[in-house]
């Protein structure tokens, strides 16, 4: 009798947890479904190729837009890498020094500062004191946001490279930093790798930072020194218009912003796959 | 490896500069949303008159406009509420008022069973707003409209989240009508609303009404009229229902085009006159006078002239009453006034 | 920087190689140092002055209303009255309430995947969970407008006011957008940071532990309930902690769907605002400098906030999922 109420308890909690697994994966399932279903049927040569066209009338394409995200993508790892890199090379290397545990403390703290944060910031620091939205600060934003996850995810990866390398290396004569560069480095490079590439996904759907630091621009961005067009900002500006061509085209452009950000941690993921295995 | 990123570095370079090539100046604005069609299309005309320019707007809201001019973060502002004496104050040079077109406020739903052209009087609009009216079968509206069956619900109030000059005028007008609106209230492009939902931009709040049963919003004209939602005729102050047009607004704005102010910064609702309808606004571009980029600020004179000739004949496709031809004759001469950083002034090219 | 620490650690920890080394400090070593160090700092810099640049940015509007700007509850620009209550609350319920929704899910999620999942399964469910945390938040915002906003109206609000309707907080009129339909949103949006962090805790809990248990003839789930669960408790508080992170600082998504009103109310199905959505809606339209200072206060209220939560969770989540200070 207790062995059955037993065994039914254990039915019902393992039912649970795959109801719980399934309620979880509802909602993708939901908007991949919607996102294809409305997507797909707006997006055409026009909506790669075309500016958008004035308020009301119909056509036009996101063209400015799609290339602004990829500028804005450019400008942000062009600041963010390096010094994301080097900030996670001087964690892993250096874990002696008194600065490591507050540097990766920062790096901790900053991962969780909301972006919009991130935009007052960087309209405090560089829209105000040039007197111009641009390219220029919407990179800056959202490369503050890449900088703790590239630090992290080096630091990680480097960490995990086993220390003969590292000794066989010093051995033979090469200076630390040569051994540093020429062997820990590069074997961990598919791993860094993976999380730079994590941070542009993460960056490529922000936002909030963008509205007033890149702005918006309806036609082709005229240097990096004004404002830029992106697909997030766009995506918003369209989804809470009124206009069902506009509809129709957010649900586009976030088809295409979900299919970039989707290719580029799945890529990452499948071709960094061997190299994980042989590293470990 | 090397090639893949050669390759990358190339393909972003290629994408910063091809935006270079594409317009050799860019001149960038911001601010109101009620004349955010308008503009749109006036600015996409232009590249016909001048191939080499690119005006950029961002309808981020009146509220913005005046902000984003102050800080100078933008090369003009646009709003459909007049700056006040301290935000003028507040800027760093002297900013001039261009009025562009006028336009309609219209009062717009989203209720089954009753169709365009709802009778309101300003008692009954400013009772929905404060929060007094919740029914959309409260007497003060069946008063009116003998005849339209309205339904047992809640009216749920739609308004703007954003410093707005939408609202700027449409709370003008409420002040005006209205006592207990004028002392709980007030005017102002972000005043603290005593009830409803909030919205972002012209778009925003129409979206809302569009998606929401039984709601009521304030939105410009076209907005309304080209999502097809219904809009309510409202009670002027000679007692007549007017209909929410280009010609009601034009009456409207004749009423004040002889008295004018040399700044233009003038309020139009509540109008007197029998087809005036009564929230009528006039939207304005703001403007350094003394323009700290001469080639830039050209541009925007040549612009500012194209509009208050050519540009006006747009102006009723899109359902904004055009500027009485007083108005626009003073506009011409305040537009000599724009000079460049040296003092000569930018206009007659 | 003194002596000693300029030593690589594998150096000091390896004995051995020090000694058949020989020691040489050799430039290059220390022009590399001083690179990666300076790239440490820049990131200590930006934190500082991300710090300081709020506080700076929001001084008179400290000044001026003093603690009274977390305890008053009337935002009204036109009368400079700006009270933050009514935003904090917004922020605390809606994130509170996207917890309520997120944390079963959650951990039923993470315990199918590391306790009862077959192998097979396991690798593709954690790789969908994982995509749900790369969607980005204005596409989730999207769905929300045009799908959950309409179902909220149609069937789920509907739903709850019929039944639970006489509870205060299921009163009132229900618009589709409002803080409820905010929440769940967020509930989405936190699952997978939850879920991952979770089902690494359960996977760090000995096997050991759990054979003990079925050894004694316990019941799979009652191995989860005497063996893993309390085991892993720390951790999952950390990782729901990191979760409310998240919830806390999400902006579009939520300004999107939760209505835009600055206001106090009981009712889930009440507009309401968030510090973060007043910030999108507001920052670039303030038209004087003592709103803007009251947006950007918001935004150091929202910083500091979060920075606490996001501080405890990493405690938490270290001392039982990663000893060595790693963890993801």
């Amino acid at each position: 009798m207790r062995a059955t109420r037993r065994r039914i308890v254990d039915r019902v909690a393992r039912a649970l947890t795959l109801a719980c697994t399934a309620a979880v994966l509802a909602p993708l399932v939901l908007i991949i479904g919607y996102l294809l279903a409305k997507g797909v049927t707006s997006i055409n040569l026009d909506f790669f190729t075309q500016l958008p066209k004035p308020v009301g009338e119909s056509g036009g394409g996101m063209a400015n837009a799609i290339v602004g995200t990829l500028v804005l993508i450019g400008l942000a790892c062009a600041l963010g890498l390096p010094i994301g890199f080097g900030t996670g090379v001087f964690l892993a290397e250096y874990a002696h020094s008194r600065l490591v545990p507050t540097i990766r403390f920062c790096a901790d703290v900053l991962n969780g500062v909301p972006s919009i944060v991130i935009g007052i910031y960087a309209y405090t620091l560089i829209v105000l004191p040039t007197k111009s939205f641009s390219a220029y600060a919407g990179g800056f934003a959202l490369a503050v946001i890449m900088l703790p996850i590239v630090a992290r995810t080096t630091e990680e990866m480097l960490r995990l490279v086993p220390a003969n390398l590292r000794e066989a290396s010093l051995a033979l004569g090469v200076p630390a930093w040569r051994t540093t560069m020429r062997v820990i480095i590069r074997t961990a490079r598919g791993g860094i790798i993976t999380g730079c590439m994590l941070a542009i996904a993460r960056v490529a759907g922000e936002t909030a930072p963008l509205l007033f630091t890149a702005f918006g621009n309806q036609f082709w961005h005229h240097g990096l020194g004004g404002p830029i067009s992106s697909l997030p900002v766009q995506i918003y500006t369209y989804a809470i218009s009124p206009f069902d061509d506009w509809h129709r085209q957010a649900w586009a452009g976030a088809l295409v912003l979900l299919t970039l950000i989707s290719a580029t941690s799945l890529s990452v993921r499948l071709l960094t796959r061997g190299r994980f295995r042989t590293v470990r | 490896m090397r090639m893949v990123r050669g390759g990358l570095a190339a393909l972003l370079l290629g994408l910063v500069f091809c935006g270079n090539a594409a317009a050799q100046m860019q001149l960038n604005g911001a601010g109101a949303t009620f004349p955010y069609p308008m503009y749109s299309k006036w600015f996409n005309l232009y590249i016909q008159v001048d191939p080499d320019t690119r005006f950029n707007y961002q309808s981020i809201g009146s509220g913005g406009g005046i902000k984003q001019i102050t800080e100078q973060t933008v090369d003009f502002g646009a709003t459909d509420g007049p700056m006040s004496d301290e935000q003028l104050r507040a800027a760093p040079g002297r900013i001039l008022h261009f009025p562009t077109v006028m336009g309609a406020v219209v009062v717009t739903y989203n209720a089954e069973g009753i169709a365009t052209g709802l009778k309101l009087t300003p008692e009954a609009i400013a009772g929905i707003f404060l929060g007094k009216i919740t029914k959309w079968n409260d007497p003060a509206l069946a008063a009116t409209n003998p005849g339209v069956t309205l339904p047992p619900r809640d009216i749920v109030v739609v308004h703007r989240s954003d410093g707005s000059g939408t609202s700027y005028i449409f709370t003008d007008y409420l002040s005006k009508v209205s006592r207990e609106w004028n002392n709980k209230v007030g005017k102002g492009t972000s005043v603290n609303w005593p009830v409803g939902l909030g919205g972002k931009g012209n778009e925003g709040v129409t979206g809302l009404v569009k998606q929401t049963p039984f709601s009521l919003g304030y939105v410009e004209l076209i907005y309304a009229q080209s999502n097809s939602l219904p809009f309510a005729d409202v009670k002027n102050k000679t007692g007549a229902f007017v209909s929410p047009s280009l010609e009601s607004v034009t009456a409207a704005a004749a009423a004040f085009a002889d008295t004018m102010p040399d700044d233009f910064r003038v309020s139009i609702t509540d109008a007197p006159g029998a087809n005036a309808y009564p929230i009528s606004g006039m939207t304005w571009l703001l403007v350094y006078e003394k323009q700290k980029d001469a080639e830039k600020g050209k541009k925007l004179v040549r612009f500012l002239d194209w509009m208050m000739h050519d540009g006006q004949q747009h102006a009723a496709v899109l359902h904004y009453a055009p500027l009485p031809a007083q108005v626009l004759a003073k506009e011409a001469v305040a537009l000599r006034a724009v000079t460049g950083p040296d003092g000569a002034p930018l206009a007659g090219h | 920087m003194d002596s000693e620490s300029l030593e690589a650690p594998w150096m000091a920890a390896r004995p051995t190689v020090r000694s058949t080394v020989p020691r040489r400090r050799n430039v290059g070593d220390r022009v590399f140092r001083l690179l990666t160090a300076s790239f440490g700092l820049t990131l200590l810099l930006v934190v500082a002055s991300i710090f300081l640049v709020l506080c700076y940015q929001s001084r008179d509007a400290v000044r001026t209303f003093r603690w009274a700007f977390l305890t008053t509850s009337v935002w009204d620009p036109v009368a400079r009255e700006f009270g933050a209550l009514p935003l904090i609350y917004g922020t605390i319920v809606s994130s509170l309430l996207a917890l309520a929704q997120a944390i079963p899910l959650s951990v039923g999620t993470a315990l199918f995947l590391s306790e009862l999942a077959p192998s097979w399964v396991r690798a593709p469910v954690s790789f969908l969970v994982e995509l749900l945390a790369t969607i980005p938040s204005v596409v989730y915002g999207l769905w929300g407008i045009f799908v959950l906003v309409p179902w909220m109206r149609s069937y789920i609000g509907p739903a709850l006011s019929g039944t639970l309707g006489f509870l205060p907080m299921f009163s009132g009129p229900n618009y589709g957008v409002g803080m409820l339909t905010a929440s769940m949103i967020l509930a989405v949006m936190i699952v997978p940071y939850i879920t991952s962090v979770a089902h690494e805790v359960f996977q760090a809990v000995p096997a050991a532990q759990r054979e003990a248990a079925l050894a004694l003839g316990a019941t799979r789930w009652e191995m989860i309930r005497l063996a893993v669960l309390p085991y892993g408790r720390t951790g999952v508080i950390g990782a729901v902690m990191l979760g409310l992170g998240r919830a806390i600082g999400e902006t579009m998504a939520v300004t999107m769907v939760i209505g835009n009103r600055a206001d106090v109310s009981l009712s889930v199905f009440a507009p309401a605002s968030t510090m973060a959505s007043v910030i999108a809606n507001e920052f670039t339209e303030a038209t004087y400098d003592l709103y803007l200072q009251a947006l950007v206060e918001v935004g150091l209220v929202l910083l500091v906030v979060t920075v606490v939560v996001n501080v405890l969770a990493r405690l938490l989540v270290w001392r039982v999922a990663a000893p060595a200070g790693g963890g993801h």
